[in-house]
């Protein structure tokens, strides 16, 4: 039981930590409260699933053709939606969540409810300490671990994270000392959905893919966000491996968990904001990010 | 009595026909009265109702999202929970809509009350995120407990409003009526003897500033919370009452956002703003919804379409920009005058100074 415990929470602790650091990049950077976030980890989810299950192309060239079409159309829909009313901050919410809105109407009538599968990368399973693993589990680990780890690389060593430090330190400053913030904040939405793509493609073989895949993820990474600070990348990280862990833990311990999985993490996310309003890492809108 | 008609007309004339949001509203309401005079058909009576009761609901939304500027992502809650506990306390104690709809009213300002305690510390964006997850929380619970909760298929049965659908349909719009016109007054800037409307303003506008000006922002903050969960909860009571059951679909995340998606089409922290919003997209969606199957399954992604397009062009919504463009505020006496008048019908201030101005640069 711990074992299973442990090893889907990290799985889920990881997409999460993934979906949750992009959020986090594109509201420190652009301002931008992209409700949105998760329908891309859906339209890739089911950009695969088109591609595998119904036109039958292998699954690593099309795994990554789905996350670079979704990353080019979210960078598309910044620049054709968000980026022309920025200043209005709930008008950006509402358009995000009709975006959002916009693809699950259009997959619930072009595949219809049911839950649809895509074939796990390598088919199987390991034995650990008497617990079988799935292949896909430590695929799904690996794949978020390294995707941090490369965000770590590019937000720290590289000359597009400096920029897009500075900008989301201070953004008149970064314009001024000659970085073009327009473009950074589109190559940001385009990684950020990079990384809403790459957790799709780790999870969705296990989890399956289904027109309403994109709200519960969201509401945990809203939890997660909160908890972490808005805007720092170390406090979602960690804040989505907790809830991740606790919301595991509910549903294999608790009958009837299922239900209360949401219900835990935002209740954990309430509490501690409650106690410390600033999140647990302590971080302010303008402080350090990374 | 009889001296005081011209009076009156003249009242009439001068402060509401010169004013065409007046005009706008007062027509707008007298449709209403009228509609079921013309037509009783049925399907359209039940979506009127409908639609007004969402009225309701998304107007509170506006009053404490647009007025106080505490975003509440959360909004269904109220709703949901004074839905709820009417359910429930009709069936278990067999009281009438009329007491079960209070009840369900003042369970939602305790909740508001409750809801409202973490405003005093969060801000912002993390605010708006706290109260989001108060409905899913509660969504769990129930789900978790279907033995009192009803479960997935909500608790049903309820007694109806009155015995006629036409009567319902009064009852609903005039709550609305009163509601709208309490709430237009509680957040009225201009107001000489209610003051919430300046106060609440200056919360949204600078919290910090107004608590320097000597506002207790946080006996406020919980008066919005208070006031608007209140005509939330009405909603939620009537709603629950006119379709005879209460059930989890009343605290969905979707159910909170369309309140949010009302008021930002209609045009936030205008009260009217909300209304439009919901006769336009609710009733567009209910009628496309008659005109064939096709039409049924897309009519979200018109609902989609149509919010992406309006904020695109119109991101102030379409009253404030329909506002702009029909009526003017007089620059020296602040009066609301008709976008055609050359001079204020107050204090015959000229009215269109830059604009004549620009043209004179023009011809030079």
């Amino acid at each position: 039981m711990i074992e299973s415990i442990l090893i889907i929470g990290l799985v889920n602790g990881g997409t999460y930590a993934i979906l949750a650091v992009g959020f986090s990049l594109i509201f420190g950077v652009a301002r931008i409260l992209n409700v949105a976030h998760t329908a891309f980890y859906m339209i890739t989810a089911f950009l695969i699933y088109i591609a595998t299950g119904i036109l039958g192309f292998p699954i690593y060239p099309s795994v990554i053709l789905a996350i670079l079409i979704t990353s080019l159309w979210g960078m598309v829909s910044y620049k054709l939606f968000f980026d022309r009313i920025k200043e209005h901050e709930t008008a950006v919410m509402i358009i995000a969540i009709a975006l959002a809105m916009l693809f699950q109407e259009i997959f619930l009538i072009a595949f219809g409810a049911p839950f649809n599968r895509i074939a796990p990368f390598i088919p199987g399973f390991l034995e650990i300490a008497g617990i079988r693993v799935l292949f896909q589990h430590i695929i799904a680990v690996g794949i978020s671990l390294i995707t941090l780890f490369c965000l770590w690389i590019l937000l720290s060593k590289t000359k597009l994270g400096i920029k897009i430090r500075a900008i989301a330190q201070d953004r008149e400053i970064a314009n001024l000392m000659g970085i073009n913030v327009g473009w950074v904040c589109m190559t940001t939405m385009g990684i950020s959905v990079v990384l809403a793509g790459v957790s799709a493609a780790a999870v969705a073989p296990i989890l399956g893919v289904n027109p309403y895949m994109w709200i519960h993820p969201l509401i945990i990474v809203l939890a997660a966000v909160v908890l972490g600070g808005l805007g720092s990348i170390k406090g979602s990280i960690a804040a989505a491996f907790i809830l991740g862990f606790a919301e595991t833990t509910v549903v294999f311990l608790i009958p009837g968990g299922a239900f209360l999985r949401g219900a835990v993490s935002l209740s954990i996310m309430v509490i501690v904001l409650l106690v410390r309003p600033e999140g647990l890492f302590g971080v302010f809108f303008e402080e350090e990010r990374v | 009595m009889k001296e005081y008609l011209p009076w009156l007309y003249r009242w009439f004339r001068g402060e509401v026909l010169s004013v065409p949001g007046k005009v706008i509203a007062i027509t707008f309401f007298t449709c209403l009265i009228v509609i079921p005079l013309i037509s009783t058909d049925s399907y359209m009576l039940r979506v009127l109702t409908l639609a007004a009761i969402f009225s309701i609901y998304t107007v509170s939304w506006d009053l404490l999202a647009g007025f106080t500027g505490q975003i509440n992502l959360g909004h269904a809650l109220f709703f949901g929970v004074a839905a709820y506990v009417a359910a429930l306390v009709n069936i278990h104690f067999g009281l009438p809509p009329w007491v079960t709809i209070s009840v369900g009213a003042v369970t939602a300002v305790a909740i508001g009350l409750i809801v409202g305690t973490p405003a005093l510390r969060l801000r912002g964006l993390y605010l708006s995120l706290v109260t989001l997850s108060f409905p899913i929380i509660l969504t769990g619970l129930i789900f978790a407990f279907p033995n009192y909760t009803g479960g997935e298929l909500g608790l049903f049965g309820l007694d109806p409003l009155s015995n006629s659908k036409i009567v319902d349909y009064y009852i609903v719009v005039l709550v609305l009526l009163g509601s709208t016109l309490v709430m237009w007054k509680f957040t009225d800037a201009g107001s000489k003897f209610v003051r919430t409307g300046v106060i609440l303003r200056a919360i949204r506008e600078d919290e910090i500033a107004a608590r320097v000006s000597g506002v207790h922002t946080t006996k406020f903050k919980l008066l919005a919370f208070a006031v608007s969960g209140f005509f939330a909860g009405i909603a939620g009571g009537l709603c629950a009452h006119f379709l005879r059951v209460a059930g989890p679909s009343n605290l969905e995340l979707m159910f909170s956002f369309q309140a949010i998606i009302w008021t930002i089409f209609g045009g936030i922290s205008t009260i009217y703003g909300g209304i439009t919003g919901v006769y336009i997209l609710y009733l567009v969606i209910e009628f496309i919804r008659l005109s064939g199957e096709i039409a049924e399954e897309i009519r979200f992604v018109f609902l989609a379409l149509i919010l992406i397009f309006t904020l695109l062009f119109m991101p102030e919504g379409l009253t404030t920009w329909v506002r702009d463009r029909i009526e003017i505020i007089c620059p020296r006496c602040k009066k609301i005058n008709l976008m055609t008048r050359h001079s204020c019908r107050v204090c015959r201030a000229p009215l269109h100074l830059e604009r004549n101005h620009t043209d004179e640069k023009k011809g030079a």
